[in-house]
């Protein structure tokens, strides 16, 4: 059985061009690659006699809306059989699709149907690619950092019309933002209004 | 002249008493025989990922006992290790074994749920009377410790928020005592019954091949005779110390995955009476103020306690840049968190990774072929709420 050091050195030797960087964070190895090679990578480890990455755990992204490329997919896989966890994880643009590995893994399905309905990014041969925890005509992509925590609408049922409506959300008091870095200070919020008056 | 055959489009659910939650499932069915299953989940979507990236790391824990609410203090616990972990911060032992009381007692709650309304599924009412009955009994130790019966938030990054109230772990131990005879009771009732054998023998088959492809966890995975625990495999807390066994299925269908469950329950109350018979005397959670609240009496008297009081309350402690995944063993299958840190005392990111969701998914899979009445057999087995499937 391979520990995590002589791991990532096997990884980082079979794997060599398609490794842009590893590394060992709370004892479980992390493994940067590009977006094209994710395929062979996970065939790879799936595969090999040595690791045996069978289960895909999870898939998911991570916005970062100033950064040049947007967004960052995450892979989780487990072996069973050597008790061993491995993130695998790539950068994206946000116009950029991802291949899907369905094909690998039956189970990554709803996972990039979940990606798909909270970030928008979309799966290049996924063979059912529909929003999946929001509403049947939802729009946006809840998890964006830009989307707000309110969302855009709300819903009610409409005594005239007989049946549930959409509307523009309507908040009785604003949503605040307790931005405490420093309670004694107050927040941004109290900030910005005293300037506006000024 | 042919034969000319359509198949009939049913919808069940999203408000059916065997849908275990609102679960729209979508049947193509020919005849009797269910020939494509596509749920629809989301129902009880509230944005829990979004919510949690916008609250401190305290006002985040809530949120966990709302996922999986049958047995909200195993979520909790992913959680905690998680923040753990980051900051380095080491649990006194006897937060460890409280914590892991209060996990078995949640696993408890939520296998006796499963089995008896599986049971209610399939056409058996009695057990969830009697189930139901030490349910109550469970959810007032989660009252007496926490202050609420199913949204407890106790469990901190550093132990848990306050020790057993006294008498607590005499009557624990009192319940340890009495309630394998429940089991036995339930198994008088369940195990051998022609009818309930006949409804979940050979139904809902998964091999072993297709439980690791599915990414199925927990009792799902071990019903098909795959030996995985976390619990045993990447032991957390004081599971080490604990000696347990880890039952496994054999044929891999709804009646194993039932026999499993049983045994899980008897091995839980093992484990707690272990627990109960070993909790040393101690602090039950972490000394260091930065994170964990100092005692209220000293907020009175100390100037240096009342800040970090205030400053716990308001800002909330800051969690250094980092990444990480912590799973554990919840009844369900592997509960999992994926953590993103950005200094500041909010997550950036904070991916639950719910174990019924993958189970859900492979429900086309399980249920190709079989006939509409097995629909809520395999349902029943699969141990789904909606609370986390959804999140």
């Amino acid at each position: 059985m391979l520990n995590n050091t002589d791991l990532e050195k096997k990884i980082n030797s079979e794997l060599n061009t398609k490794v842009s960087s590893s590394k060992i964070v709370h004892e479980t190895l992390n493994v940067s690659i590009e977006k094209d090679d994710l395929k062979g990578v996970l065939l790879f480890l799936k595969s090999n006699p040595e690791m045996k990455f069978k289960q895909l755990i999870d898939i998911t992204a991570v916005d970062y809306p100033n950064k040049k490329n947007r967004f960052r997919m995450i892979y989780l896989l487990l072996s069973h059989e050597f008790n061993k966890r491995i993130i695998i994880d790539f950068p994206l643009n946000e116009n950029e699709k991802v291949f899907s590995i369905t094909g690998i893994f039956p189970s990554a399905n709803w996972m990039e149907r979940e990606v798909f309905d909270m970030y928008g990014i979309d799966f290049q041969d996924h063979p059912d690619l529909r929003r999946i925890l929001t509403d049947y005509e939802f729009e946006g992509y809840p998890l964006r950092k830009d989307f707000p925590i309110t969302g855009h609408k709300e819903v009610r049922y409409s005594e005239e019309k007989k049946k549930v409506i959409y509307e523009p959300v309507k908040l009785e008091q604003d949503y605040r933002n307790f931005d405490y870095n420093s309670p004694w200070q107050g927040t941004e919020y109290i900030k910005e209004i005293k300037k506006n008056n000024e | 002249m042919s034969k000319q055959t359509k198949t009939l489009n049913l919808n069940f659910g999203p408000q059916h008493p065997a849908a275990h939650g609102v679960l729209r499932l979508i049947l193509e069915l020919d005849g009797e025989v269910v020939e494509k299953a596509d749920p629809h989940i989301g129902l009880l979507h509230r944005g829990t990922e979004k919510l949690i990236e916008n609250k401190t790391y305290s006002q985040a824990i809530p949120y966990f006992d709302r996922l999986d609410y049958v047995a909200p203090m195993n979520q909790e616990h992913a959680f905690a290790l998680a923040i753990e972990k980051i900051l380095d911060i080491e649990v006194p032992i006897r937060g460890q074994y409280i914590r892991v009381i209060f996990c078995e007692i949640g696993r408890i709650l939520s296998h006796i749920l499963n089995i008896t309304t599986q049971a209610l599924d399939v056409g058996a009412l009695t057990p969830s009377l009697w189930g139901f009955e030490e349910r109550e009994k469970l959810m007032e130790f989660y009252e007496r410790v926490s202050g609420s019966r199913l949204h407890a938030n106790y469990f901190r990054p550093g132990g848990v928020h306050q020790d057993l109230p006294r008498g607590l772990d005499a009557d624990i131990l009192k319940f340890c005592n009495e309630f394998p005879k429940i089991i036995d009771d339930l198994e008088t009732l369940l195990t051998d019954n022609r009818i309930f054998k006949q409804r979940n023998v050979d139904i809902g088959i998964v091999s072993k091949d297709d439980a690791l492809d599915y990414s199925f966890s927990g009792v799902m995975m071990r019903g098909s005779g795959v030996a995985w625990d976390l619990r045993k495999s990447q032991p957390y807390d004081c599971y080490e110390q604990l000696s347990f066994k880890v039952p496994i299925g054999k044929n891999g269908d709804c009646y194993d995955r039932y026999l499993c469950r049983v045994e899980e329950m008897r091995e839980s109350v093992k484990i707690i009476k272990q627990c109960l018979e070993q909790l040393p005397k101690g602090p039950v959670k972490s000394q260091d103020n930065k994170i964990t609240p100092p005692p209220k009496k000293e907020i009175k008297e100390s100037m240096e306690a009342l800040i970090h009081h205030f400053k716990l309350f308001t800002e909330g402690y800051r969690v250094k840049k980092d990444e990480i995944y912590t799973a554990v063993e919840a009844p369900k299958g592997e509960f999992g968190v994926y953590l993103i840190s950005d200094g500041s005392s909010k997550p950036y990111k904070c991916k639950i990774r719910a174990p019924g969701f993958s189970h859900l998914q492979a429900m086309d899979y399980l249920i190709k072929g079989h006939m509409l009445a097995d629909v809520p057999a395999v349902l029943g087995s699969l141990d789904i709420v909606f609370g986390e499937i959804d999140r």
